[in-house]
């Protein structure tokens, strides 16, 4: 793409400026943004590694020990929030998915009354700020008396996810010719064999990704969370309630293990995607 | 029989389950705290329905500092990331070559760190006892009793921290979709690479410098938690206020007043925007 505007730019007096701008002023300042936008990162991963003598993670380096990995649950309490965490991106994720798979299908396949409707509250309950989100939730549990704990937590991250799989799911749909889903019933299938054997093989990806979309978000979220929790903890509550008294290294441990986890699940999508592209 | 005749029930049968729990547990939510604003009362003698209008009145004169901190730090942060990460998506879009990928995936790395150790790195970062503050008091570059946390630059640059990657895939997205043919035709016109920057590049990434404005500012106007861990008592935005007053002090009224004039703000500003900025862009994109 740059080899082919080059020529063109060459004889056209781009100016001296041009290509000292493009190769070294531009290149430099990508790095700088990179390298901030890595510092935390780093910070994280290092003061996992770092001794910690009184159990609480601190600013100045103790020397390197891998104690935090070996003692990783060993606070009681983190590690359930961690697995309570773990049990509500699963959940709300096979909910999301779910629901979420046929709405994107009826948003995208079919023209009904209440598309439009169906359009604008999917992109709203995206765009709108998490802290409206929650305490509007918050609001209606306290109005029906509902107490708050695990089962508010799923509800209200399967209520932000389905919205973010909706999106995606309809992205793929729209690039998928309907006459595939056709054909099969043509050739004499039911409306359902022909969304099992035809759609779903052909969306497998697109649904695969959403799956990892929402599971992310919803290990993620804090702020929706912290109003709906009651007095269940999550991951991200519980780093939050430590950081008065001090947080434990296990903490930046977990962090960079989630990390980890991410980043390698990423990178097989990615491979898997181009290992399968020529097929497709 | 035509198969479209069985259609009608279809697309309403496959977007019910979504649909009810979306209503139920996002559209109904919004509604009724319209309800919860107007109740008086208190969590131990119950609430009731007062009609107790002049509570929007009392938040916004309560509140009207911590309402304009959080849409100026809001603002502050949003400008500032989309004035750090314009150039490097740009860059990366047209001379990114065979590095592209990988460094979107490494400006994007961010998204898989959980978001409250994001901002705990930051508070590590920036302490007085930090990384940065005790090599720059150590050499002597600032003062012994320079600190950062607790100021707004602390809680803003969290909050730009926090916006650079969601900002660069709407701008990256937008200007690695224009066409290079189109750039040399402007050069082929003699435009200067200012003017072709200005008259080519920049009206067709417009729908990315929308998108991405829109999504950063929403979520960083509403951000409770970059002023809570990197901030200080001077710095408390909107959404910490409305998190207090709900969870901990349980004053559901104000707390919903405050959630709905929120919303209702940000619609009205989303609704402007796009009047003057959004449609003319699109406008000029298309003619």
């Amino acid at each position: 793409m740059s080899a082919a505007s080059a020529p063109v730019g060459r004889r056209r007096s781009r100016g001296l400026a041009g290509p000292l701008w493009q190769r070294a002023v531009l290149p430099s300042y990508v790095f700088v943004v990179l390298a901030v936008t890595l510092v935390p990162i780093i910070v994280m991963i290092v003061y996992s590694l770092n001794q910690a003598p009184n159990q609480r993670l601190s600013f100045s380096w103790h020397g390197f020990t891998t104690e935090w990995y070996r003692r990783l649950f060993e606070i009681p309490d983190l590690t359930s929030a961690l697995v309570t965490s773990l049990e509500i991106a699963a959940l709300s994720t096979v909910i999301a998915v779910a629901i979420g798979t046929p709405a994107a299908l009826a948003l995208t396949r079919y023209r009904f009354r209440g598309r439009g409707v169906g359009d604008l509250v999917i992109l709203a309950d995206i765009a709108a700020p998490s802290v409206v989100v929650g305490a509007s939730l918050l609001g209606l549990f306290v109005y029906l008396g509902v107490s708050r704990g695990f089962g508010t937590i799923l509800i209200a991250h399967v209520a932000f996810n389905v919205a973010f799989v909706v999106i995606v799911l309809q992205a793929r749909l729209r690039d998928i010719d309907p006459s595939l889903a056709e054909a099969a019933r043509d050739l004499g299938s039911s409306p359902f064999q022909a969304f099992w054997l035809v759609t779903v093989p052909v969306i497998y990806p697109a649904i695969l990704s959403a799956a990892l979309l929402a599971a992310a978000l919803s290990i993620d979220d804090f702020i929706i969370t912290s109003f709906v929790a009651g007095q269940t903890l999550t991951f991200p509550l519980w780093v939050y309630g430590s950081v008065k008294v001090g947080i434990p290294p296990q903490v930046f441990a977990m962090g960079t293990l989630i990390f980890a986890a991410g980043v390698l699940i990423a990178l097989a999508g990615v491979v898997s995607a181009r290992r399968s592209e020529p097929r497709t | 029989m035509s198969p479209r005749r069985r259609t009608g029930l279809v697309p309403y049968l496959l977007s019910l389950p979504a649909a009810v729990w979306l209503g139920a547990f996002f559209v109904l939510p919004l509604l009724t705290i319209l309800g919860v604003s107007l109740m008086t009362g208190n969590s131990i003698d119950g609430w009731t329905l007062t009609w107790n209008f002049s509570i929007f009145g009392d938040a916004i004169s309560t509140y009207s500092t911590q309402f304009g901190r959080s849409f100026l730090y809001g603002g502050i942060s949003t400008a500032v990331a989309l004035v750090t990460m314009y150039p490097v998506a740009y860059w990366i879009a047209f001379h990114g070559g065979r590095f592209k990928s990988v460094l979107l995936f490494l400006l994007l790395l961010p998204f898989f760190v959980s978001f409250v150790i994001r901002i705990l790195a930051w508070q590590f970062i920036l302490a007085d006892d930090g990384i940065i503050l005790s090599a720059l008091k150590d050499i002597g570059l600032v003062p012994a009793d320079t600190h950062v946390l607790s100021t707004p630059f602390a809680v803003v640059a969290g909050l730009t921290y926090d916006a650079l990657p969601f900002m660069l895939l709407p701008l990256y997205v937008a200007l690695q979709r224009i066409d290079p043919a189109h750039v040399e035709a402007a050069a082929d016109l003699y435009a200067t690479g200012a003017a072709r920057f200005r008259t080519v590049i920049l009206p067709l990434s417009a729908p990315g410098i929308y998108a991405g404005i829109v999504l950063v500012a929403i979520t960083n106007i509403g951000d409770y938690l970059s002023a809570s861990i990197l901030g200080g008592p001077s710095t408390t935005m909107i959404g910490n206020i409305i998190q207090t007053q709900y969870v901990n002090n349980a004053d559901y009224p104000i707390a919903s007043a405050l959630a709905l004039i929120l919303m209702v703000t940000l619609m009205l500003a989303m609704a402007v925007y796009a009047r003057v900025f959004g449609t003319r862009t699109l406008q000029e994109h298309i003619g």
